[in-house]
């Protein structure tokens, strides 16, 4: 295995640099940190059916960038008693084999301190993290904490930005860089949307650092679409859709392998 | 009394581009709408310096709006409370409260940049009817988002919003108030941000939100500031408004706070951000917040449809950092008290977010004996003449 990681990449990055430059197409499931009750055991399901590296969310009262499927399981582990803590404890728990990195909204980690929840993730035993509300121009203070403690901050990159902005956030962004392939919130489409491809395509011409699309990829034929540009995806919505359909465990186990197979080209 | 500096330099400026007053404030908003946010700072100081833009504002707000809005001196009141209280008579405006200064001015900015939907969130439904008013009048679209339990509580105002012509979108999730309204209209922003402007209407959210709105409501503090200053020869000693966000309360103090003036705001005891003084992030800025020990928000509890809100704009939490503003907080049972006091002993039947700034200008008349208090009467009561038929029956 040859790694094209410059010196200096962090773990995440180094890990999702590795499989990309095996030919790999990278897939990157989410799963709601409290929903459903044996959440943990899902994420060594998703890990055996072949994700990458996953991403965990840390349920957040006020999720502004998810739609309704989300926060509807946001909402579901937080009456049943989900706190950071709890969430956190359980992935130190867990061993998926691949790199985990939590999706929470910016109050939890300032609340609890920066250093304090920088050191909690890692000591948990994930690599990254992602906070939607904190960008760019904001993320400065939090990165200088959490890089020395082991935590790559990825960045989000939108159609709206401006190429300037774009390349701003490719400098900055650690892991990978999560290309938000809708203008919108996160929630299952129909169709893959002309702005993923476009989004995908202007950031691949920009950096090295492994593309993934995210926000608006719900089926295996929208990931493969997608991955022909893109270095991988994160499909959220459409794995926990299944889950509050009551599908159960295997249906979204399933579902992962399916989306491991079509980005296999299967 | 005469104009004194205030210590520690200009306050009340304008931001830099970061939108911070002290350590409060900021852009915590998601990636998709930074951009919309740095041409909207850009758009709106233009606009801002902009004479022909200043005059066409300023012609609405006369003509359209009814300003400048009267000082009213309460002989009756004052004599009962052994004070002088004087009202800035917002609830005079059109459509009933100090929202419309602050919509008009947004929907003018929204038309300048070429946006033809407007997006609003509503508590107590005040402002949703101010946007969807300026939307009718611009022929502009109009959404406005509005927890469901504020619906029920403000049903009248919702059928005001139809019938001018706006769509009316309850926010269902959370403790569907104010909060959960805003967590909507962020989101549809998110959606359509390349054709709408949200037009937020409080001094909170993220940079240039709570700069800009704080400079379209302080046509308030700086009329009446020249109205006081005629009637009394000088500033009152006490200025005082009701908080949710803030913005009638950054409006009035923003023409006072160069001047000896105590400025206070009172907030709902069950929404009061300030008074527990703990700063987070919700919403797009940094500012004192109601959440539990893990920084998850939690519910606010008001009477008040538009102070029930867990947050205050930044502004307020740095003034009270700095003491040059301080906060104060109510019962929801001392705002009745105080709603029904100035309908029988003024005529004035005032909305229930102002009457907590009477609550506790009445629960605070030994402190205030002989002095000359400001009280900004943000709106009228006949949105809440239901609700209160409720609770006094
Ligand atoms: C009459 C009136 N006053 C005050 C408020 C609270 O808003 P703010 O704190 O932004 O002035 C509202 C909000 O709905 C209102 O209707």
């Amino acid at each position: 295995m040859t790694s094209t990681a410059p010196p200096g990449v962090g773990s995440l990055e180094a890990h999702l640099r590795a499989r990309r430059d095996e030919g790999r197409k990278l897939l990157l499931p989410y799963v709601t940190g409290g929903y459903p009750d044996d959440w943990p055991r899902m994420v060594e399901g998703f890990a055996q059916a072949g994700a990458d590296a996953m991403e965990v969310s840390i349920p957040f009262s006020d999720p502004m960038m998810d739609g309704p499927t989300i926060q509807e399981a946001s909402a579901r582990a937080l009456a049943a008693g989900w706190t950071p803590p709890k969430v956190l404890d359980a992935v130190s728990r867990i061993d998926p084999g691949v790199p985990l990195i939590a999706m929470t909204y910016y109050n939890v980690a300032y609340h609890a301190g920066h250093q304090r929840f920088a050191t909690d993730l890692a000591t948990a035993g994930l690599s990254g993290v992602i906070l939607p509300d904190l960008p760019l121009e904001e993320v400065g203070p939090w990165v200088e904490v959490a890089r020395p403690a082991g935590i790559e901050t990825v960045l989000l990159a939108a159609p709206t930005a401006g190429d300037a902005r774009l390349e701003r956030i490719c400098e900055k962004a650690q892991g990978f860089v999560y290309a938000v392939g809708v203008v919108g919130i996160t929630g299952e489409r129909a169709e893959l949307s002309a702005s993923a491809l476009d989004i995908a395509r202007r950031l691949k011409a920009i950096t090295d650092k492994p593309v993934i699309v995210g926000v608006g990829v719900s089926t295996p034929d929208q990931a493969a679409e997608i991955a022909e540009v893109a270095d991988g995806v994160v499909v959220a919505s459409a794995i926990i859709r299944t889950l509050l359909d009551g599908k159960g465990f295997d249906a979204a186990v399933d579902f992962v392998g399916e989306l491991r197979a079509a980005l296999d080209g299967g | 009394m005469t104009d004194q500096q205030v210590p520690g330099g200009p306050l009340m400026g304008t931001p830099g581009d970061d939108g911070r007053f002290g350590e409060f404030g900021g852009r915590f908003v998601p990636e998709t709408i930074v951009p919309a946010c740095e041409e909207l700072a850009i758009g709106f100081a233009d606009a801002w310096a902009d004479p022909a833009f200043r005059s066409e504002l300023d012609a609405l707000l006369a003509d359209y709006a009814g300003r400048p809005s009267p000082i009213t001196e309460c002989h009756r009141l004052s004599d009962q409370l052994g004070l002088r209280l004087l009202l800035k008579r917002e609830d005079l405006n059109h459509t009933g409260s100090h929202k419309i200064n602050n919509v008009l001015g947004q929907a003018l900015l929204a038309r300048r940049m070429g946006k033809n939907r407007l997006i609003a969130e509503t508590g107590a439904g005040q402002h949703g009817v101010a946007s969807a008013t300026a939307a009718a009048l611009f022929g502009m679209e109009c959404t406005v988002y509005m927890g469901e339990v504020d619906m029920a509580r403000q049903e009248l105002n919702v059928f005001r919003m139809h019938l001018l012509g706006a769509e009316v979108r309850p926010a269902k999730s959370g403790s569907r108030t104010l909060k959960d309204a805003v967590n909507e209209a962020m989101r549809d922003w998110v959606a359509t941000v390349e054709t709408s402007h949200y037009c937020l209407g409080s001094a909170m959210g993220p940079h240039p939100y709570p700069w800009m709105v704080r400079e379209l409501q302080r046509i308030i503090g700086d009329e009446a500031r020249e109205q006081c200053r005629a009637l009394l020869g000088g500033d009152p000693d006490v200025v005082t408004a009701c908080v949710g966000g803030g913005s009638n309360a950054i409006g009035i103090f923003a023409g006072f706070v160069d001047t000896a003036a105590e400025l206070v705001g009172v907030e709902p005891a069950g929404g009061a951000a300030v008074g527990r003084a703990v700063p987070g992030v919700v919403h797009g800025s940094k500012s004192y917040l109601l959440q539990d020990e893990f920084g998850q928000v939690n519910e606010a509890e008001s009477i008040s449809a538009g102070l029930d809100y867990p947050g205050v704009g930044p502004e307020h939490s740095h003034l009270a950092e700095i003491g040059r503003a301080r906060y104060e907080s109510v019962t929801d049972a001392e705002v009745v008290d105080a709603f029904q006091l100035m309908s029988r002993t003024e005529g004035i039947i005032p909305a229930l977010e102002p009457a907590h700034a009477l609550a506790w200008i009445s629960r605070a008349r030994s402190e205030l004996a002989g002095k000359t208090v400001l009280l900004n009467l943000s709106g009228r009561g006949d949105k809440d003449v239901g609700q209160m038929m409720e609770i006094l029956r």
